[in-house]
This record gives C-alpha cells, structure tokens and sequence, in this order.
C-alpha cells in the first residue's frame, strides 16, 4: 500500500498544486484560529489561577462575600472554631491612583498572621545603609510594601545601587488622597500588588469593620467536606466558603460564553476548510475516473483504491494541521504582545501571560486537521470505489451516478431543518447552548443538502435568457448542477457565516446604540473612580454638585456587588432614586414600583432573570449587608454592561438596610441653555482636576461602541477567512473542470466563439455557481443569524436584541461575491483558454 | 526581670520584617518603638494592689507573665517548663478606629526542658491584640493568644498551651500573697533610677496538670515561680544582658536574683529578694549579689558558650558573711534557639541549688529548684 500511495495517490497530489494548496491553506486557517484562541485563553486562565493561588499561598479555603467585603466579627468567629488551623483576615483595596490609568492592588494584611497562610504576602522591609532595621516597618501606618512588578511599574527600573529611598504613592480614598510610603517588597514578584498592615489599610480606605476575605488552612486530619459543613452555617448570607481552585473556576466562568463562542468561529472555518477539502478532492475523482477505472481494472481492489484517496486527504489533513499548530501558536505569541490576554473582552486586563507548547492540545488540533481532511475525502473516495470499472472507462461524464444521490438528499435537508428547530428549544447546558450550536450545524448542513434542488429551481428561472453565452452558461448550470453544488458548497458556508455574523452584529450594535440613549439620560456623568476601585463620593460632595451654578438636578447611584453562591460571579447592585426620571430600558413589567407588593420592588436584568426564572411579580432574595432581604420583581431590563446580571433598588432603601451612604456615579442634567463646559469646569475646581472622571454621554457611547467594534474584531476577522475559503473553493472548481472541459471550448472556438466569449462563458458559470450558493447561503445565514440572537446570545450572555438586517451591506456583499467568483472562475480558466482551438480539439480524442 | 536580648548586627539593608520577632521584646522597642508614644514611667514610692495589679497594665511599653517550674511526672520522671505572656505596646496605631490597630501585640512563648531528648522543646506565638482572639486583660491575670492561655481564677492560675510536640495544661495554687521585689515593687534596673521596673513574684506555686510530649499524656505534680513585670523603660544602653534566677526554697522559702551586665561583663546593677521563712531579705546595688562562672558548656549549634554553673555570694546581712549557693543545671542544653524567627538565642533552664555550709566540711545539700536564664552570650545572629 505505501509503495502504491507513493506512486498514483500523493503525486497526484502535486499535481494540482493550487487545489492542493488552497486546501492545505484552508485547513491550517481553521486550526490555527481555533487553537490560537484556546492558547490565549488558557494562557490568560493560567496566569489569573497562579495570581490566585501566589495570593492564596496555603490556604485551604477562601472566605468571600460581596466586593464591598463582610462585617469582620466573622473572622473571629472563624479563627476560634477547631476546624480552623489558621485563618488570615484580608481587606483588599483597589487604589485609585490619580492620574495613572490603572488601580494598584493592596491587600491589607495582618502581618502575624500571612507567614502560616499566605508566605508570599510577608513584608520584607528595607532600609536605607546606616538605618537601624525598623521591625515594626510591617505595622506601620501607611508603610507599602510592593511586588517587584508594582515598582517597576510605579516607579521603573531600579538600579543596583538605588534603595527605596523613602519614594511616595499617592492613592485616592473617597476624594481624599493619601501619601504611601514604599517601604520595601514582596516575596510574591508577580502581579500589580501591595501589601500594607490590615489596620491601616481599614482606616485609610474608609473601610473599617470590614474585611474582604479570609483565607483558611483547616486543623490536621480534618476532611475539607467536613471543614466545610462544619464552618458554612456560621457565614451570613451572601458570604460563602470556596476552595481556592473555585476562585480560579469562577474567572474561567467569566469569560466562558466568550470562550466558547469563538472557538465555535474557529470550528465553522474549519467546517469550511473541510469543505474545501471535500470540493477539490470530489473534482480531482471526477477527472481521474478513467485512471481509476483502469488501476481497478489492472487488479486495485476497491478497498486499496478508497484507502488511497483517504490516504491523500490525511496528507492535506495532516500538512495543513501541522501548518496550523505553528500558525495557531504565532498569532497568539502575536496576539499577547499587542493586545494581552483578553482578546479583546476585557475579561483579563492587565494579565501578562506567557505562552507555553501545550502538547496534548496542539495533537488535538492537529488531529482536527486530519479529520477535516479525511471527512472532506469521504465521500468522493466513496463514491469513486462505487464505480464499475468497464462503465466508468467508457463514459464521459463523471460522476453521474453521484448525482441522483444528490437528489435524494433534500429529503435529509428539510429533515436537518427539523432538527435545528427542536434544537432551538433545547435548554443550554452549564450556560452553554449546546442546542443552539448543535442547529448552526444542522442548518449548514441543511442549506448545502437543499442546494441541488434549489439549483434546479434557479435554473428554471434562468431559462429566460437568449444570448448564447447565457443560455450555454445555464445549459451547463443545469447539466453539470452536480459540479456546481460542489463548487459552491463552500460558498454556501461562508455566506451563511457571514451573513450570519452581519446581521448579529449589526442588531447587537443597534440595539447597544439604542440601549445607551436609554441609560444616558443625562448632561454629564461624575464618578471618583470606577465602581471596585477606591474612589467614591458621599452625600455631601452630591450637595456640593447641586449646588453649582447651571446645575438642574442630580442623581446618584450605588453600585456594589452581591454573591449569590459559591461558584457563580457575583452580579451588581444599583442603588438609586427611582423616581427621579429615570431611563431603565425595560423588556417587561414597569418602572413604577409595585403598589399592590407588601414588599420593596426590584427591577432586574434580563442575565438575572434567566438565572433565577424570574419574571415580574415574583420574589427575589438578595443578601445585603450579610442578611437576606426579600423584594418583588417590579420589571425586567435590558443590560448589556454587566453580564452576570444586575439588580436595581431604592437608595434609601438601601441606605437604611445598609447603612453605606457612599455613591458610586452621580448623574448630572443641567439647566436649559447651560453649557457644560462650563459645568464641568466648575466641577473640576470643586473637587480638584485629578480625583474625579467627568464624561459627556457622547464620550461615553463613543468608547462604549469602539469597545464593542473592537470586541467584534476577531469576528470580522473570522468571516473574512470563510469568505476567501468559499471563492477558493469556487477558484479549485473551475481550474479542475477547465481542464476537463478543454475539448468543449476547442468546439465552440470553431463553432465561432471568440475567446472573449468564452471568457464571458466562464464567468457567467462562475457567477451561476456562486449566485446559486449566496441565495442559500444568505437564507442560511437568516436563519442562523436568528439563533445567534435568539438561543445563543441569550442564551450564553442573557442579551435580547432588536433584530436589524443590514440589507444593503449584505445586498453588496452578494453582489461582489458574485462578481469576485465571475472573475475567480474565469481567472482560474485562462491557461487553458489561451490553448490553439484546433489542439485542443485533437487533444481531446 | 527577664527579658532576652535581641542583637543586631550592622543593619542590613534588606531584612526580613519576621513575624515572629516580638517574641523577645527588648532592646528594639527602647531603640525604635513610639517615638512620641507617652509610655507610663516607673517611679518608686507607688503601691502595687492586688488583685488590680494582677491584670495587665497597656499603659506601659512592655510587660510579662512569666511561669517557669518544675514537674514530676507519674512515673517520677522530672522535667523543666516555662510559658511567658507577653505584652507590648507598640505606639502604632493609638486612637486608630480599627480594631486591627496594632497598639497592643501579645507574645506567647512556651518550653518542655525534656531530658529524654537532652534539649528543650519550644514554641512561640505573636499577634497584636484583637478581641475575642487575642488580648490581655487588665483587672486579674488573663492573657491568651487564641488558645493559648494564662488567667487567674481567683485562687489559682491556670495556663493551657498546645503546640506540635507537647501540650499542657497546668493549674498553679499560690501559697501566699505576691513578694515584691525591690522597694515595694519598684525593681531598679542600673544606677538611674529610670531604669526600672514593677516587678512581684510568686514563689512556691503548687502546680498540678497534664502534660503531653510525644502524644504521651502524663499527669504532673510539681511547683513553679510567677514573675510579673512592667515597665517602659528598663535596660541601660550600655547593658549586653543578664543573668536571672528564680529558686523554691525546700525549707518553703525563696530566692530571686539578677545581675545586668555590660559589654564587658561587669555588673552594672544587682539584686535579690530571699525570703527565708517568715522574714524577706532584700539587697540591691552594683554588687548586692555576686555571680561566678563554675563551668561553661558551648552550644553545638550557636556556638555561644554559657556559664551552666554558678556560685552565687548573697550578701544578705551588711558587714556579715555572704551565703554562698551553687546553680547546677538539670542538663546543660537548655539553649532557647529562635535565631530562625526572633534572631535571638539565650538559655533558659531548670536548675537545682545546693549550699555549701560555713563548715566547708560539711557535704553539699541541695536546698531548692527553679530557673536560670543568661541573655546576652550568644554571637551576634545574621538575619
């Protein structure tokens, strides 16, 4: 056999180099996309797990509520029980620092206790040559102790001979700053952190009584189960125990819909790769049916003959997968050097990971390769055994007994169509759509099962044509309507795709457009930092706002976070007046507060809603300031800022549960006729340039929509591959007939065609092809695209969206794939039409 | 008296902040600690009461609970132990709303002087105060780091300590009111009267218990000594260490001496407080009791060499004869090495005492039991 393979099936191979080629091409797209984007996450993911276990050192178990932290009486609760070896209480601190972009992390420590739980945390103190060592420099208010990586980027390089020399931070707590001093490092180098006494840390943040974790080694000899049964019943409500692996787990949950989405992307360039595959491989067995016949005839059992052509689909597979595992690598070693590890979602800013060859996941790509290659060749190799030899050496035409196969496949198209519909309905599985990927396939596969017939049906309606060309164009349409599915199969996929993704997106982007008119209501927008971060403003800075000159009306909001359970994301809290005018884009219920409810209304998202069943009138349990409230569901809103969900109540109701009277974001509508810049000026005076954020509603909708292009790139890029994939399946088809077809065109040119006319010949099939794949592949795409938004979005990150067909981009992209696949077919034609009509002819025969 | 001198080499220019360097508070917090912090001074002519003076006292920079005694176990086997309370007030963190504030730290510091391993078993904990966890009362005797603990019940003391390799749990039935040291409790230190503590000890406590060593639990009877001791400010610069003894007499009477020592190894300032029967004897000044050297043992492990055994000159009776006593060790390596966590090395260990009677023909007799502790001999640690 491999004698057999090196001498008919792999130079065969070689010699369609482009067909070869641009399958090869194909197939290491698809896996390079999708391993690239598994690299990069699993790199992100790594890096954000070792942080968390740096941080977490020893400890068993972690003790974790809302952001804001918990009442730290619950530490010496915990510390007392027996189960507990060692506990270290935490408060961690997001520091504004004004006029740096990013926060600086700072864990607030007791310093006795981090050495038995977290010994990458212990302060290591410097001082200066000829200063006496200062053991108490670890209690010391407002000493900061930073990681190596922290100083380089507080305060660059240092130089060998150059201590700390007493350099200053100065963060921002409230509107107040406060001067850190740098007092040394930490055996932890990674990672954007300072350390600084716990006590100190309460008081300088405003955050006294409060801590925001606990880390827990349990006493020897204790099961974790046991530990955990024996310590949960003491947590108030909405602070819970998690191993530490769970903290992990919970940032892999962050960003898993995203993940998941476009690993999907990159599995649908493969999908079309193996199309690619399938058109080249089913043209070459057309042409080499004769050799075929012959081989079988001289003795090649049908057996060796499928193995063959297997064998040459593995190589392509195989090439092309290796080619895409050194491809997947580099763009994502591309990737981390220009944009980090978020891939643009912002799930993880700030990481710095490494990226490392990851054996087994680089097999498994490489292994879809293959798959891809040999899937493709499956069917042809099938069909070519089929044959009869003594038949097969007679006729001219090939593959005639493929094409009643064809036929009888609109039967399993509309039966695929059936099960993409009850797929639809399928619930998603640990919030993944499953059913919703599951009827992108099954559609796919239906638009290119309903291609034959539909093909018949357009070349009924192409038969209104006189000219010569156009009616010879459909007489090989409809003649060769096998050759043409096969030719635009790949079309179809891309198209679909595309289209797909245009419609998504462009109703996502209308509906975010729209929804931040709706949550923008205001003239100007004030905030000391942002919500987790350490800046916060409070009822009398609110006073002092009102107060300005040209200032209408303002309004504050509240926003903390709330865990619901261990494992989940925690989702957002807004606090704010409800009655003030204010611009909740509701999908159900309303912005007035339930009358006929013995209990405070709520308004939630939809991400909340799906996660609780909810709908307005029910119940809904929140725990603030670690007790359990109960509020009715007033109406369900639409938020595409905070994915895990968001819950909004009265302030003061909150304020009097709570007791936190601090404000997040304030909201400002001036006076008619006022400018803002005049407001916003006044407000810079009131509270100093630095220590507040002051944006425009446009400036906020501007960065909102660049985020979100920017978000989608990676999409845009994933559609232009599947497009250039189906032209070059177009490109294969036509190169493999022309050469079949070198007799025929040798007949016309003496029947009087001019070569300009064959030309127009070529291109017309071309675009007879790939017209009959785009109008599948936009129904295709429609459909798809209502799962998108329908089943996947909602059902992987909880959004509606307005549906919104961009027509005429799609009505453009049509029409220039016709055009470019015209151009592609008789570009991929010409050597052969440059051929002497009379040479051609003879060579036929 | 007795504190641990921690020493420090030329500082280094990165040191390790180690958290369990409060366990030996000295020299550093005289050196670094509050600067501005008002410490309550020490001044003489002031009146302990009890049990008021029992409990802890925040106002003053440092402070300790220190039991060292005795035991013998059911099958007569006798072991030294010691555990020390701590208390120090850092001036970090005075007026701070948080709890967490550091102002007030405590240390716990436990041993096992085993002769089965030939060395001592130790332990240690620091924490700064935080209520219910960690604190030390004032009012009666009560200190505790989690759940190690020392408190007065009233009529006794009770102390519970667990650690890796030995647990106990100890009861110690006082016989008598407290002894005060020096001049009604107010202990002199060097020749400046500044330097000086309020320091009361209570001899001859009968101790009952289990201890554990080895995860062997053994019922123990025996007796221990309580020293309690305050101060802000009591260690003269130029002192190098000291040497300190707290003995129980067999006749029921007892005997506490210390010696501060210079650089050189001078006295800089003596005293003892003996009672003998019904009557108290209290001597102080450069040369109220005179140490000597017998024999000297060197660590393996330090390599500092301690003078294991004494003869102490009491000079009880002015113009009279001194009584002469001779320390010996219950084994020589009762080294305290915590150069790992505290950088500080000292030996502190279960002594007998026997006395050499004016007729020197007369054999030797063992006359009490207690405690030695010399600070100040190991090299200079490096961190």
């Amino acid at each position: 056999m491999s004698s057999l393979l090196r001498k008919l099936f792999l130079p065969s191979l070689l010699q369609r180099r482009l067909a070869t080629a641009l399958s090869l091409l194909a197939i290491a797209l698809g896996v390079a996309l999708g391993l690239a984007v598994q690299l990069i996450h699993d790199a992100a993911l790594e890096e954000f797990g070792e942080g968390v276990r740096r941080l977490s050192g020893l400890a068993d178990f972690q003790v974790v509520g809302p952001r804001e932290g918990f009442d730290e009486r619950l530490y010496g609760v915990l510390a007392l029980r027996p189960e507990v070896a060692e506990a270290s209480p935490i408060l961690e601190v997001e520091a504004r620092i004004p006029g740096a972009a990013s926060t600086l992390r700072i864990i607030g420590i007791d310093l006795f206790r981090v050495a038995a739980v977290q010994p990458g945390l212990v302060p290591i103190a410097e001082t200066e040559p000829g200063e006496s060592v200062d053991r108490l420099a670890g209690l010391r208010e407002r000493n900061l102790f930073l990681t190596v990586d922290a100083e380089r980027e507080l305060f660059g390089e240092r130089t060998p001979d150059v201590g700390v020399g007493h350099r200053e931070i100065v963060v921002q707590s409230g509107l107040t700053l406060h001067r850190l001093r740098h007092s040394g490092v930490l055996p932890a180098t990674g990672g954007r952190l300072g350390v600084m006494d716990i006590a100190s840390a309460q008081t300088l943040f405003g955050r006294t009584g409060t801590l925001t974790r606990i880390d827990i080694r349990i006493a020897e000899g204790l099961s974790r189960q046991a530990a955990l049964d024996a310590l949960a019943p003491l947590l108030p409500a909405g602070v819970v125990l998690r191993r530490v692996d769970e903290a992990a787990g919970e940032a892999g949950a962050l960003s898993r819909a995203y993940r998941v989405n476009l690993t999907m992307l990159a599995a649908i360039a493969l999908l079309t790769g193996g199309f690619l595959v399938f058109s080249a491989q089913w043209l070459a067995v057309s042409r080499r049916q004769r050799e075929f016949a012959l081989l079988r005839a001289l003795g090649l059992d049908r057996r060796q003959l499928m193995h063959g052509l297997l064998a040459e689909g593995a190589v392509i597979g195989s090439l092309g997968g290796v080619a895409g595992v050194a491809l997947g690598h580099a763009l994502a070693a591309v990737t981390f050097r220009v944009a980090g590890a978020d891939l643009g979602a912002g799930f993880f800013q700030g990481l710095v990971p490494t990226l490392k060859f990851d054996p087994l996941l680089s097999a498994a790509y490489l292994l879809l390769g293959v798959l891809a290659g040999v899937a493709g060749t499956g069917v042809p190799a099938r069909e070519a055994a089929r044959v009869v030899p003594a038949r097969a050496l007679h006729a001219g035409a090939p593959g005639a007994a493929a094409m009643s196969a064809m036929h009888r496949r609109t039967g399993a198209a509309l039966a695929a169509l059936s099960v993409a519909m009850v797929a639809c309905l399928l619930p998603p599985v640990s919030d993944i759509p499953v059913g919703g990927y599951v009827a992108v396939a099954a559609v796919l596969g239906a638009a290119v099962l309903a291609l034959p017939a539909l093909t018949h049906g357009l070349a009924r309606l192409l038969a209104r044509g006189r000219h010569p060309v156009w009616r010879l164009a459909r007489a090989r349409f409809v003649a060769a309507a096998e050759q043409v599915v096969v030719a635009s199969a790949g079309v179809v996929a891309s198209v679909a795709l595309a289209s797909a993704m245009a419609i998504m997106v462009s109703s996502f982007r209308g509906s975010v457009d729209d929804w931040l008119s709706q949550v923008l209501p205001a003239d100007l927008y004030l905030r000391a930092s942002s919500a987790s971060a350490s800046g916060f403003l409070d009822a009398e800075a609110l006073e002092r706002i009102r107060a300005l000159p040209g200032v209408d009306s303002a309004d504050s909001v509240r926003a903390i976070q709330l865990r619901l359970d261990a494992s989940a994301p925690q989702i957002t809290l807004l606090a704010r007046g409800i009655s003030e005018g204010w611009g909740l884009p509701l999908v159900s219920g309303t912005l007035a507060p339930l009358s006929d409810s013995r209990l405070p209304s709520a308004w939630i998202s939809e991400a909340l809603a799906d996660r609780g069943g909810l709908s307005p009138g029910d119940e809904l349990e929140l725990p603030i300031a670690g007790t359990m409230h109960r509020f009715a569901v007033a109406g369900i809103w639409r938020d595409y800022a905070r994915q895990h969900g968001a819950v909004v109540i009265e302030r003061q109701l909150y304020e009097a549960i709570s007791g936190d009277s601090r404000i997040n974001d304030v909201s400002i509508r001036l006076k008619p006729g006022q400018r803002a810049d005049e407001v916003v000026g006044a407000l810079q005076r009131t509270f100093g340039e630095d220590r507040t954020e002051i944006a425009r509603p446009g400036e906020i909708r501007a960065l909102t929509l660049q985020v979100f292009d920017r978000t989608f790139l990676i999409t845009y890029l994933m559609e232009a591959v599947a497009v250039t994939i189906g032209l070059f399946g177009i490109a294969t088809t036509f190169a493999a007939q022309a050469v079949t077809r070198k007799g025929e065109f040798g007949m016309l040119r003496h029947l009087g065609f001019t070569r300009g006319e064959i030309g127009r010949l070529l291109a017309l099939e071309g675009a007879f092809a790939a017209g009959a794949g785009v109008l599948v592949g936009l129904a295709g795409g429609g459909a798809i695209s209502l799962i998108l938004v329908e089943v996947i979005n909602r059902q992987s990150f909880h959004w509606s969206m307005d549906l919104s067909i961009p027509f005429g981009a799609l009505a453009t992209f049509a029409l220039s794939l016709v055009a470019l696949a015209a151009a592609v077919a008789r570009l991929a034609a010409r050597h052969v039409m440059s051929e002497s009509a009379v040479l051609a002819v003879k060579e036929d025969w | 008296m007795r504190r641990s001198t921690p020493i420090f080499g030329a500082a280094p220019r990165r040191a390790l902040v180690c958290v369990l360097c409060w366990l030996i508070p000295g020299l550093s917090f005289a050196a670094d600690a509050g600067n501005g912090t008002a410490f309550a001074p020490v001044r003489p002519g002031h009146a302990l009461s009890f049990p008021a003076d029992l409990g802890a006292h925040p106002d003053f920079r440092t402070e300790w609970w220190y039991i060292t005694g005795w035991t013998t176990d059911e099958s007569g086997m006798e072991r030294g132990f010691q555990v020390t309370f701590f208390r120090v007030r850092s001036g970090i963190g005075e007026g701070s709303a948080s709890r967490f504030a550091p102002s007030q730290l405590v240390l716990a510091h436990a041993a096992v002087a085993d002769p089965a391993i030939g060395r001592l078993r130790h332990a240690e904990r620091a924490e700064r105060a935080y209520s219910p966890l960690v604190g030390a009362d004032r009012g009666a005797t009560k200190a505790w780091v989690r759940d190690w603990i020392l408190e007065w019940t009233g009529d006794r003391y009770r102390t519970r300590v667990a650690a890796r390799d030995f647990t106990f749990e100890l009861d110690f039935i006082p016989p008598r009111v407290p002894v005060l040291n020096g001049r009604g409790g107010y202990s002199q230190k060097s020749p400046e009267p500044h330097h000086a503590s309020f320091y009361y000890s209570r001899p001859q406590l009968a101790v009952t218990g289990t201890l554990r060593v080895d995860g062997k639990s053994e019922r123990v009877r025996g007796s221990a000594w309580l020293d309690h001791e305050w101060s802000s400010e009591l260690m003269p610069e130029r002192a190098r260490g000291w040497d300190w003894l707290g003995i129980n007499l067999q006749d029921g009477g007892s005997l506490m001496a210390f010696r501060m020592r210079d650089t050189a190894g001078a006295a800089i300032w003596t005293a003892f407080t003996l009672v003998d029967r019904n009557t108290e004897h209290r001597s102080q000044g450069p040369d109220a009791v005179r140490f000597t050297p017998l024999r000297n043992w060197r660590s393996p492990r330090s390599g500092a060499q301690y003078p294991v055994e004494w003869e102490i000159e009491l000079n009880d009776q002015p113009g009279g004869e001194p009584r002469r006593l001779r320390v010996v060790p219950l084994m020589d390596d009762q080294e305290l090495d915590s150069s790992r966590s505290t950088g500080a090395i000292y030996w502190e260990g279960a002594v007998r005492v026997t006395e050499t009677p004016s007729d020197a023909s007369a054999p030797a007799r063992e006359i009490g039991r207690g405690y030695l502790e010399m600070t100040g001999y190991a090299d200079r640690p490096r961190l």
